[in-house]
């Protein structure tokens, strides 16, 4: 019987020529990674319950502080200040302020073939470059730092068969909208999500990273997209030679095969308070917005801020909605300075700023009050998410999020390119 | 050996999701004791003030859904919730309630009859739940052996600590 990318991962983490869902193994992890929304807590059960005095491993144990930064408050700068602490005692590589988590281990880190443990859902998101990531709590990560070990239970995969080729205006945004739509806030729970079909040749790391990050959002323990040259060159241009490229064999056995085919896909709108509350945005009637949002694990890289800035250039926003962006790392950043998106995005009318989880997580930056509305390129949009209990968000693209803040209603964007 | 246990029911929905059980603005204060007042308080601001030591929490399709915030189960528990029972779990959320600690029980029949303040007794070993109010005998999933051992040896740290 063949295996899936996600079971051989999980077999050369574990040791074995061969794995099965259901099985629980005790799988090596090759990195780990924890933020500043749950390090302190990680820290306390580090050093006050485990009694532990080194991590498994500095160079595969990663501190970044992305959530709440800058900090907004003396507590925060506490948290901070723990984290900067524990990883200059362990001598682990630590970033502030340099872009969302996720984007930081896909640009520095991450390679094919890997098995990442990180605190915090959207490690699925390594999936783009053909590396299982899956996210868990604070007592794992934090047995994940000392020892280097956990154990997982091989999940069962479904697979997503992609043809076809976006239409302008369409993203691949939209399509994770429309398949988390289709299957279920828990419709992938505790599976694998692996996407594939002839489409996925054209589908660019960012893409793919849009794809698998929200596999987390339909419940699923990972997502994953096939390597192939375009992962490769990725990780290569970067300075990573050692890589496992795996690849799903002809014979894997498969849950569920789910069909897509991008000619028909047309931009997608999650309402609040479920994400897989989704309806094309030609179906949703008027909405009001107050604020707009770009950025995020999810959507807040290059591509996706080119997409904005083509439907912003020379338009000024609604004078009563606010955008908001943040570049999701400080690499995205500089890139789109040089190709002029920044000077596009503050005249405008917008505000940038510097790269974080900012909106999409709700705390710091950019929360909105009662009763009003926020659209997003954020991961979620849950009540209260963004901000106020009686508040709401809908998701959807960048192109989407940049249309709407031009006209100060949820907006089609296409025709607007 | 994990006791039975017995307690008043809180009944929400489907896919409670961890920014409800705990909102993310409240996820940096320094500890769970800080942070538990904020449980519920999108859903049910009295949540936090009025549970009792012993409470069980009943949830629909796809509790805990969401982020990896390990404050969400840490929260429940400091409260004094003795076990959630749901129809399905999300994944991270039922890793993090049994390495604190936290009973966590499957059960799709109890939730369309269970009301809250009901009393229910459940049993984690024997794979059993009754609702005491209405005279009712449910079935639950049981664990598998490597997971009901964390359980039993109160959560992951108990655990590897014991090794």
């Amino acid at each position: 019987m063949g295996m899936t990318i996600g079971e051989k991962i999980l077999a050369r983490a574990s040791g074995k020529a061969l794995v099965k869902p259901g099985e629980i193994i005790t799988a090596k992890v090759d990195l780990c990674m924890s933020n500043d929304g749950t390090t302190h807590l990680n820290i306390d059960i580090f050093e006050n319950q485990l009694k532990a005095e080194k991590v498994f491993d500095p160079r595969k144990v990663v501190f970044i502080v992305d959530h709440n930064v800058p900090s907004e408050s003396a507590k925060t700068a506490e948290v901070h200040k723990k984290m900067r602490i524990f990883a200059q005692k362990h001598n682990i590589p630590f970033y502030e302020g340099t872009g969302v988590c996720h984007q930081i281990m896909i640009e520095d880190f991450i390679v094919p073939g890997q098995l990442i443990i990180a605190a915090d859902s959207h490690t699925c998101s390594y999936g783009g470059l053909g590396a299982f990531g899956t996210g868990v709590g604070c007592t794992d990560f934090t047995s994940v730092m000392n020892t280097g070990e956990i154990w997982l239970m091989v999940p069962e995969t479904l697979k997503f068969e992609i043809e076809g080729s976006f239409k302008s205006g369409v993203y691949a945004r939209d399509l994770i909208l429309k398949i988390i739509g289709d299957i279920g806030a828990n419709g992938a729970n505790y599976k694998i999500m692996e996407f594939g079909g002839s489409a996925m040749k054209n589908f660019t790391i960012d893409d793919r990273v849009v794809l698998c990050n929200m596999a987390v959002e339909a419940g699923a323990k990972s997502g994953l997209v096939e390597p192939d040259e375009i992962a490769i060159e990725y990780v290569t241009s970067r300075g990573r030679q050692d890589m496992h490229i795996f690849k799903s064999d002809d014979d894997a056995v498969y849950e569920k095969t789910y069909q897509y085919n991008l000619d028909e896909l047309e931009p997608m709108v999650a309402r609040p308070h479920c994400v897989d509350d989704v309806v094309g945005v030609t179906q949703l009637g008027e909405v009001k917005i107050d604020q707009g949002f770009i950025g995020s694990c999810n959507n807040g890289r290059i591509e996706e801020l080119r997409a904005a800035a083509q439907i912003l250039k020379g338009k000024k926003i609604n004078p009563y909605v606010k955008l908001l962006i943040s570049p999701a790392s400080k690499t995205v950043y500089l890139q789109a300075l040089a190709e002029g998106l920044i000077d596009i995005f503050v005249e405008c009318g917008g505000m940038v700023l510097n790269p974080n989880c900012s909106v999409c997580w709700g705390s710091c930056q950019g929360v909105i009050g009662e009763g009003e509305t926020l659209i997003s390129t954020g991961t979620r949009n849950f009540k209260g998410r963004a901000g106020h209990p009686n508040s709401s968000v809908y998701l959807a693209s960048a192109a989407t999020v940049a249309a709407s803040a031009l006209t100060g209603k949820i907006t089609d964007p296409r025709g607007r390119i | 050996m994990i006791r039975v246990m017995t307690g008043k029911v809180w009944k929400f929905g489907n896919d409670v999701d961890t920014d409800q059980i705990i909102p993310s603005q409240y996820l940096l204060l320094p500890n769970v004791e800080e942070m538990k007042q904020y449980t519920f308080e999108t859903l049910d601001k009295d949540f936090a003030s009025t549970v009792c030591s012993g409470d069980i929490i009943v949830g629909g399709e796809n509790f805990g859904s969401g982020s990896s915030r390990e404050q969400a189960p840490l929260v429940l528990k400091a409260l004094g919730v003795s076990a959630v029972v749901a129809k399905s779990f999300a994944r991270i959320f039922f890793r993090n309630a049994i390495n604190i600690g936290l009973p966590v029980v499957i059960c799709k029949e109890v939730y369309d009859t269970v009301k809250q303040k009901d009393t229910l007794e459940i049993d984690v070993q024997k794979g059993t739940i009754k609702n005491l109010t209405v005279d009712k005998n449910f079935t639950s999933t049981k664990l598998p052996a490597h997971v009901m051992n964390i359980l039993e040896a109160g959560g992951l740290i108990g655990f590897l600590n014991q090794k």
